[in-house]
């Protein structure tokens, strides 16, 4: 029993982290239509830039985290502006592969900026696990929760209650009538893009720590932010939290408990089953329409 | 004979299509008519199993074609063209057509890879079919130009080309009329004419009163998902019920 | 392309080894050759059926593991692993196409990509089979009669052969009745149904077919570098695929050729001048560049120029 809560708290940490990957590719495919297969990369720079100011400039840990966000928003906004919006009236498909380019372009430059071994990011946590009853977290882990908690919160927040967040809900609902309501068009794309990659940017600088930060880390990212997605519904931001939390902790009993080398796997399985089964999501409301 | 019995369509809580039936007499041009969001568009989808009808039957010839895809429909006979222009965008009008005339040919995939000389003869046959076709459509000029480069009026004769590719034997248009100016409407009218002359059944959706009037048989007229009148042109103009549904405070804005 | 400039370029590519002044060129053509095979694949599926799929190497890697294990574990000659290979890797793709009937677009690549992610962690987990992240290694050459195919020049007469087979199963689906329903299905879906072109069937023979072809560049491949691993499901395979077939021009019959062709000549010329990554990272660039200014790829721009000064 203890070992089950283990699992689940170890699970919720990885979750959280997980939705907020989620939610922002909910956004950014589940509301401007863009399969962004590069946004593992911006998870991946969130590590990168991390890692930067901690070990490198040894400053703290919430600079850290506010440095990879800012950094991700921004250049996910250049990106928007850039590359998607003169492609915004292409198909699908072509947009993906232009994200797939992205994709590659910034692995690589990772790559050949930081190079390929692995780097582990200093933290100013102690190592000494804290036990809460029957369950220990490290003191770290704890401090990710809090703060994915916080991010998730601070997202559900500016989507319902700000402006910026009902001008985007206005835009993907109903592009031409946002746009006689007088919502620039063009900015709320670049701004939800941004929002996204800052929170993919924001996952990366949490979980960099735990993990080791190296350049193809993001590639698992891309595809279990596309899983929480498809599980959650597209669009679906309470989806995309709840989501993600099922995913990791999934992950975290499938490892436990079947086998640790197939962790990944349980992403891929759930893409495959939901997509089979029920394309809407877990959460979606059935809707049918010829 | 393509009959249509208690056909009803209803998803969510929008009751598109309640209690419709009707026959249509081989032969004959039969043209559905009725307000916007009368369920017009619906019931060719039913039909033609682009959409699951919530209950009734349709039948073609006593078999049922309700719950058959699309593509097993089409095999039966029944061949339908769209609302909004649709055909192959990328292909010239020769591969349109030639596309069309799939269910024409025979050859299967081992056939294809094997086979030289059967094939080959095939294909020259197909190839001629084609020719005929776009002739038929007045398109001889055009063979080779990109379906989607070409203006709207001629891309809705290649969207019919297609469909008359398919060899139907009732033939289901969509707003044939849809969008062309009054001499390609008379144009477009005199070939359904002579589509009808080749024995082809024709059940079209129509607005423009002139054109329905002008070539119809019979005129069916739905509103608000049910069909109000059903008879030759000349009663359904006069009929009060249809003209208080389409003037009155009838039900069915789009 | 002329009937003459066809027969020049057999020729060609027949006394190829000849011309060559070193073995480690021949390395190279054979490499285009089992690309060009896989690029074809691909071509078959993104370019003509109009469904991406970023996990052709799943089926890559299914033809190099069944012919490598056929081989080594039971004994089996060449050319019935190979046909094996062929066979499990179209059988995969059968599973695929039949899996994702229902999904398009990005689901559709969702899937394909998850489909390769589980089978890439079984090679790597299932140990008993094969040999996890170690590999397998001392794949036998082919051999042919008495002769053993182990030398370069004989590999590439068989690799070209294969090309060659490649190239006439995509000519012969494409220029029939079959390529109109696949290029059908492509340009407009709910219009090919309606003219009787059953999706099923095509898109699932679109899939066999990619998926086979697939497998047998993987057999080719394990063949001849004797050596099978995990490796071969890396994503650098899907995405040089994946260029080679959209620079040389989706949709085309050549266009999957001169991308595999460019793709890999480029990169082993560029050797000395960048490293790997630089040529990755210039792919990702490129493969932006390229849907912004040469959609259709070099093949359809190249036939334009010609057309253009022909009148």
């Amino acid at each position: 029993m203890a070992e089950l809560l283990q699992h689940l708290l170890n699970g919720l940490v990885l979750g959280g982290t997980y939705a907020l990957l989620g939610i922002g590719l909910t956004l950014i495919f589940g509301l401007m239509n863009v399969v962004n297969f590069a946004h593992g990369e911006f998870y991946t720079l969130g590590a990168y830039v991390s890692f930067a100011v901690l070990a490198l400039a040894g400053i703290g840990f919430f600079v850290a985290l506010v440095a990879a966000i800012v950094v991700g928003a921004a250049l996910g906004w250049l990106c928007e502006v850039a590359l998607l919006r003169p492609l915004r009236n292409e198909s699908i498909d072509t947009t993906m592969l232009v994200m797939i380019g992205v994709w590659i372009a910034m692995q690589n430059a990772e790559l050949l900026g930081w190079g390929g071994v692995a780097k582990s990011i200093p933290h100013p946590f102690p190592m000494a696990p804290l036990v809460l009853g029957p369950v220990a977290i490290a003191p770290l882990r704890l401090f990710v929760l809090v703060l994915a908690a916080g991010l998730i919160a601070a997202s559900w927040l500016l989507i319902q209650k700000t402006k910026l967040g009902r001008a985007m809900r206005a835009t993907f609902q109903d592009r031409d009538t946002a746009a006689l309501m007088g919502v620039g068009i063009g900015r709320i794309h670049a701004a939800t893009f941004a929002f996204g990659s800052g929170l993919a940017a924001a996952a990366g600088a949490l979980l960099g720590p735990i993990f080791l930060v190296y350049p193809s880390m993001g590639d698992l990212a891309s595809l279990k932010a596309f899983s929480v997605v498809i599980l959650g519904g597209l669009g679906n931001l309470p989806g995309a939290t709840l989501g993600g939390l099922l995913l990791g902790i999934a992950e975290e009993l499938g490892a436990g408990y079947i086998s640790s080398g197939y962790r990944d796997a349980v992403g891929f399985v759930i893409i495959i089953l939901i997509l089979l089964f029920r394309p809407s999501g877990l959460f979606a409301r059935q809707e049918r329409i010829a | 004979m393509l009959a249509v019995n208690d056909l009803a369509v209803r998803f969510g809580g929008v009751t598109a299509l309640e209690r419709v039936s009707f026959e249509v007499r081989p032969g004959s041009i039969t043209s559905v008519i009725g307000p916007n969001g009368a369920g017009k568009t619906t019931a060719f989808n039913a039909i033609t199993g682009y959409l699951r009808p919530t209950s009734g039957r349709i039948t073609y010839d006593g078999a049922a074609l309700t719950g058959l895809r699309p593509s097993a429909i089409a095999r039966r006979g029944i061949v339908r063209t769209f609302q909004k222009t649709s055909v192959f965008p990328a292909l010239s009008v020769e591969d349109n057509v030639l596309t069309g005339l799939h269910l024409r040919g025979a050859a299967g995939f081992l056939a294809v890879l094997a086979g030289r000389r059967r094939l080959a003869a095939e294909e020259r046959a197909l190839a001629a079919e084609a020719a005929e076709i776009i002739e038929f459509v007045g398109l001889p000029r055009r063979r080779r130009e990109t379906a989607s480069a070409l203006p709207y009026g001629e891309q809705r004769l290649v969207e019919l080309a297609v469909a008359l590719a398919a060899r139907p034997r009732v033939l289901l248009l969509d707003e044939p009329g849809a969008g062309m100016t009054g001499a390609e409407k008379v144009a477009v009218s005199a070939l359904i004419r002579r589509v009808r002359d080749q024995g082809v059944t024709v059940l079209l959706v129509e607005h423009d009163m002139r054109m329905v009037m002008g070539i119809s048989d019979i005129v069916i007229v739905l509103n608000g998902g049910r069909v109000i009148a059903e008879g030759v042109p000349a009663a359904i103009q006069a009929d009060p019920e249809v003209i208080r549904a389409y003037l009155g405070g009838s039900a069915g804005s789009a | 392309m002329t009937r003459a400039g066809g027969w020049l370029l057999a020729a060609g590519a027949l006394t190829l080894p000849l011309c060559l002044q070193s073995t480690y060129h021949l390395h190279v053509a054979i490499m285009a050759g089992i690309f060009g095979v896989l690029a074809m694949s691909l071509n078959l599926l993104l370019g003509y059926t109009g469904q991406l799929s970023l996990g052709h190497t799943a089926f890559f890697g299914i033809g190099a593991y069944t012919s490598a294990l056929l081989t080594l574990k039971l004994e089996w000659s060449f050319w019935p692993a190979c046909a094996a290979a062929v066979g499990l890797a179209g059988a995969a793709g059968f599973f695929i196409g039949r899996l994702a009937l229902k999904l398009r677009g990005a689901y559709f690549v969702l899937v394909t990509i998850s489909f390769a992610g589980v089978i890439s962690l079984v090679s790597v987990n299932w140990i008993e089979l094969t040999n996890g992240p170690l590999g397998l290694p001392g794949v036998p050459a082919p051999e042919l009669g008495p002769w053993s195919l182990r030398t370069k020049t004989a590999y590439y007469y068989l690799v070209l052969a294969a090309v060659a087979l490649s190239y006439a199963v995509c000519r012969r689906l494409v220029r029939s009745r079959i390529g109109r329903a696949l290029m059908a299905l492509r340009e407009n879906e709910a219009l090919a149904e309606s003219i009787g072109v059953d999706v099923t069937h095509y898109l699932v023979l679109a899939a066999v077919v990619s998926a086979a072809m697939a497998g047998l560049g993987g057999s080719l491949y394990a063949h001849y570098t004797r050596f099978v691993s995990p490796e071969v499901f890396l994503f650098t395979y899907t995405v040089t695929m994946v260029i080679m077939v959209v620079a040389g021009g989706k949709g085309t019959l050549a266009g999957p050729l001169v991308g595999a062709v460019l793709f890999t000549v480029l990169p082993e010329a560029l050797r000395a001048a960048a490293s790997w990554q630089w040529q990755m990272l210039a792919y990702g660039v490129l493969l932006v560049a390229l849907v912004f200014f040469l959609p259709r790829g070099i093949v359809p721009r190249l036939g334009a120029t010609f057309a253009g000064r022909r009148r």
